[in-house]
């Protein structure tokens, strides 16, 4: 049990967190320890748009470079 | 919400700042890469691209230019995650996002870490492998060298340590032309003697800030008058340097008037800040060097990469 793994350091388990606002009924599923604000939402939101703006252009990048490369002769090739 | 609590638990208490998930936006993450230095390294970038000899692809020049910024941006990244402590302490730093508390100092690594490596890969793979290993070196310059060792612990810090910001117009010319040519060697000792002269003037009246900080800075360790001396020395070597392009026939008639106009004027500044010493006087003239010597900078380059255009004939063709 580590931190690595995801275990928290006193070694308890999220799944055995009390339900501290009284709503958990026996054998329903676990509630997460973690609630995201609506700030940290947007953010968390944000970060990914740029992520996957970034991922996009390199897709671009990478296929303009490569035809850049190889130049006019790729398109000349037996059919 | 897992993959949250998961992350939240794989970083230590000391790590994060924050009581919990990032408060990160995408605009703290742009700040880590310290945008208006990379401005000056894509500028000089460029010049150093378009002065080599050969011709080459604006594509590839493009994604040279983008790799260059890109890597210096992690460095500013990786300095900000080391200085995190210094930062929080100096009024010119300490609203950075690290010590403001909105980036972690892991978060910050690890950013800083992925760039530069990205950076340099796609260097190598999409230009050539030169103008990776020199990209990779600056990097290593300017996060291990001069932030993890000069700049805590010599008053020569800026003075080495400004060989990390002199390297991109070389790392341009490399992109371009897969050689470094005696032309881009003098771009980099332009911007190398460029460097102590500039930020010594803004150390004269952030003195307090760097001494608060433990920053050995040339005028909290040997004083004013010494910091006084040695930016007029190091501006009566740079301004001939700079000169030099154009006597050695490597840049125009243009670039000999601006260099000789725009020197000069440097040199007066930093006369200037020598003789006057105390008082607002003294703080002025130190702000006016500080402030022209990014316009001079800016100058020198600026013609360069204008007779690169080869624009109009009379300016460009007339000195070389």
């Amino acid at each position: 049990m580590t931190e690595r793994d995801g275990t928290p350091p006193d070694g308890s388990r999220r799944d055995a967190l009390p339900d501290t606002e009284g709503r958990r009924e026996p054998g329903e599923a676990p509630v997460d320890g973690v609630v995201l604000s609506e700030e940290q939402r947007r953010r968390r939101r944000s970060r990914s748009v740029a992520i996957a703006v970034v991922l996009g252009a390199l897709c671009v990048l990478f296929y303009v470079v490569t035809i850049v490369k190889l130049g006019p002769a790729v398109l000349i090739r037996p059919l | 919400m897992t993959d949250v609590a998961s992350r939240d638990y794989a970083i230590t208490a000391e790590e994060r700042p924050l009581d919990g998930p990032s408060y990160a936006s995408v605009s703290d993450y742009l700040a880590l890469l310290k945008p208006r230095v990379m401005s000056l390294v894509v500028f000089t970038a460029l010049v150093g691209i378009l002065r080599a000899p050969g011709e080459v692809h604006p594509v590839i020049a493009f994604t040279a230019l983008l790799c260059i910024a890109i890597g210096a941006g992690a460095s500013g990244a990786l300095n900000m995650w080391w200085d995190a402590d210094i930062d929080a302490v100096m009024s010119r730093t300490k609203r950075r996002p690290i010590p403001a508390g909105r980036v972690t100092p892991g978060e910050a690594l690890a950013f800083g870490m992925t760039l530069s490596v990205g950076s340099v890969l796609v260097l190598g793979l999409l230009v050539n492998e030169l103008a990776a290993a020199l990209l990779a070196f600056t990097i290593f310059f300017y996060v291990v060298i001069y932030t993890m060792w000069l700049k805590r612990s010599t008053p020569q810090n800026i003075v080495i340590g400004g060989a990390a910001g002199a390297f991109p117009p070389m790392v341009g010319w490399a992109a371009a032309s897969g050689a470094i040519g005696l032309e881009s060697v003098l771009l980099f000792l332009i911007i190398f003697f460029w460097t102590p002269p500039h930020f010594w003037a803004l150390s004269l009246y952030k003195a307090d800030d760097y001494a608060r900080a433990g920053v050995p800075m040339l005028p909290v360790v040997s004083g004013p008058d010494e910091t006084r001396r040695q930016i007029l020395l190091y501006t009566l070597l740079l301004v001939p340097l700079a000169m030099s392009p154009y006597f050695l026939g490597m840049a125009g008639l243009a670039y000999g008037v601006a260099s000789g106009v725009a020197g000069a004027m440097m040199l007066a500044l930093a006369v200037k800040v020598y003789r006057l010493r105390e008082g607002a006087v003294a703080i002025k003239a130190c702000k006016q060097l500080f402030g022209f010597s990014i316009l001079y900078l800016f100058t020198l380059f600026a013609v360069l990469l204008v007779e690169a255009l080869h624009l109009p004939s009379w300016l460009s063709g007339l000195g070389g």
